[in-house]
């Protein structure tokens, strides 16, 4: 019965992810994309924040590498745990997690 | 079966159309038979604040809307306290939303309920249809 | 698996329309069905066959229609959010007495509960916006 969260907007200009983070339960999933991919980059002041999320709460973090890319963000400076996926993927998500819901 | 439907609402009222829109949808979606709670999270409380008054931004009052709302049969109207707090409100300054229970001799009822962030998650949880505004 | 596609922003403002698209176009190629995309708030902007973005940018109103000749898609623009924005078929332009139309091929105008049977005929409801 797990959801799948989608986020849009970068963590730095608004509290999307952050509220997204204090709802997802245990076992669900988070998908970052557009502006919100900005949020996943090593060394950024995210990492704890994400790194609790997926530690603490076992919440599995995803984020769109087209998005990335598309950005300039190289998969190298994602941070460690977070699992990257194409339009396919993302489709693959919707149908693994039984429901969805976007913060936009 | 019916579906549940939880309509996910985040931002203030005014500074964008986002809160007019939903409400239109969740009336339409009245007819419809399926279980409608309402989710006010963020800056979406104010969306069911006390005392609107946007005639000087030169926009339409649609907040006495959200007390229609019993009189379609959409009762469940979920606040999350936290995101209360963290904006200096109280249950207080919420508008005093109420619909007549049909099973209860038409007693009135509050429609508002304030929980809190781990109740609210429970209820996401619990939907088959979420539509984010 | 079928899904219904919600698109709550215009074009080239954001990219939720771009979004949706990518993501309809990879549902389709894995063999999902798409029961119906419904565009809501400034989304109806996706349906006007008058844009004309310069030549080398993408263009988002033609590609959903091709998409929806293509595939047959169901691609619903939701009354009560156009006729606040401008965006009219014949009919409806008749009705309000107006002298032209604006309406891309491969979408309709329809009402707010064409996105709420969408919410029960679908498997998953997939929300793009702002």
């Amino acid at each position: 019965m797990a959801m799948l969260h989608i986020v849009n907007k970068s963590p730095f200009e608004r509290n999307a992810l952050k509220s997204c983070l204090a709802h997802a339960l245990s076992g669900d999933a988070v998908l970052l994309i557009e502006d919100a991919v900005i949020g996943v980059v090593s060394g950024s002041t995210l990492v704890t924040e994400l790194q609790q999320a997926m530690n603490g709460n076992a919440v599995k973090l995803y984020a769109l590498s087209p998005d990335l890319a598309a950005r300039g963000v190289k998969a190298e400076r994602v941070l460690e745990g977070i699992q990257l996926v194409d339009y396919a993927g993302f489709v693959d998500l919707t149908v693994a997690n039984e429901k969805t819901q976007s913060w936009l | 079966m019916a579906k549940k439907f939880l309509y996910l609402n985040r931002k203030a009222p005014y500074g964008t159309v986002y809160a007019l829109e939903s409400l239109e949808v969740v009336l339409i979606a009245a007819a419809f038979e399926q279980e409608v709670s309402l989710a006010f999270l963020d800056d979406g409380v104010y969306q069911i604040a006390k005392g609107q008054t946007p005639k000087a931004v030169g926009m339409k009052n649609f907040s006495p809307t959200y007390n229609a709302l019993g009189d379609y049969g959409i009762t469940k109207l979920y606040v999350e306290r936290e995101s209360l707090v963290e904006r200096g409100l109280t249950e207080d300054d919420l508008m005093p939303i109420v619909y007549e229970d049909e099973d209860d001799d038409y007693t009135e009822k509050p429609s508002v309920q304030v929980i809190s962030r781990t109740e609210m998650a429970k209820i996401m949880a619990e939907q088959d249809v979420t539509f984010s505004f | 698996m079928k899904y219904t596609i919600m698109v709550n922003e215009g074009p080239y403002q954001h990219q939720s329309s771009d979004s949706a698209l990518q993501f309809v176009r990879a549902a389709l190629e894995k063999g999902h069905e798409i029961f119906r995309v419904f565009f809501y708030h400034d989304g109806v902007n996706n349906g006007t066959r008058l844009a004309v973005p310069p030549k080398d940018d993408r263009m988002l109103q033609k590609e959903w229609s091709e998409l929806a000749e293509k595939h047959g898609l169901d691609l619903v623009i939701c009354i009560a959010a156009a006729q606040r924005r401008g965006l009219m078929d014949a009919s409806e332009a008749k009705r309000q007495g107006l002298n032209a139309d604006n309406i891309a091929s491969g979408f309709r105008i329809s009402g707010l509960g064409q996105l709420i049977d969408g919410g029960i005929e679908s498997d998953r409801t997939i929300v793009f916006g702002d």
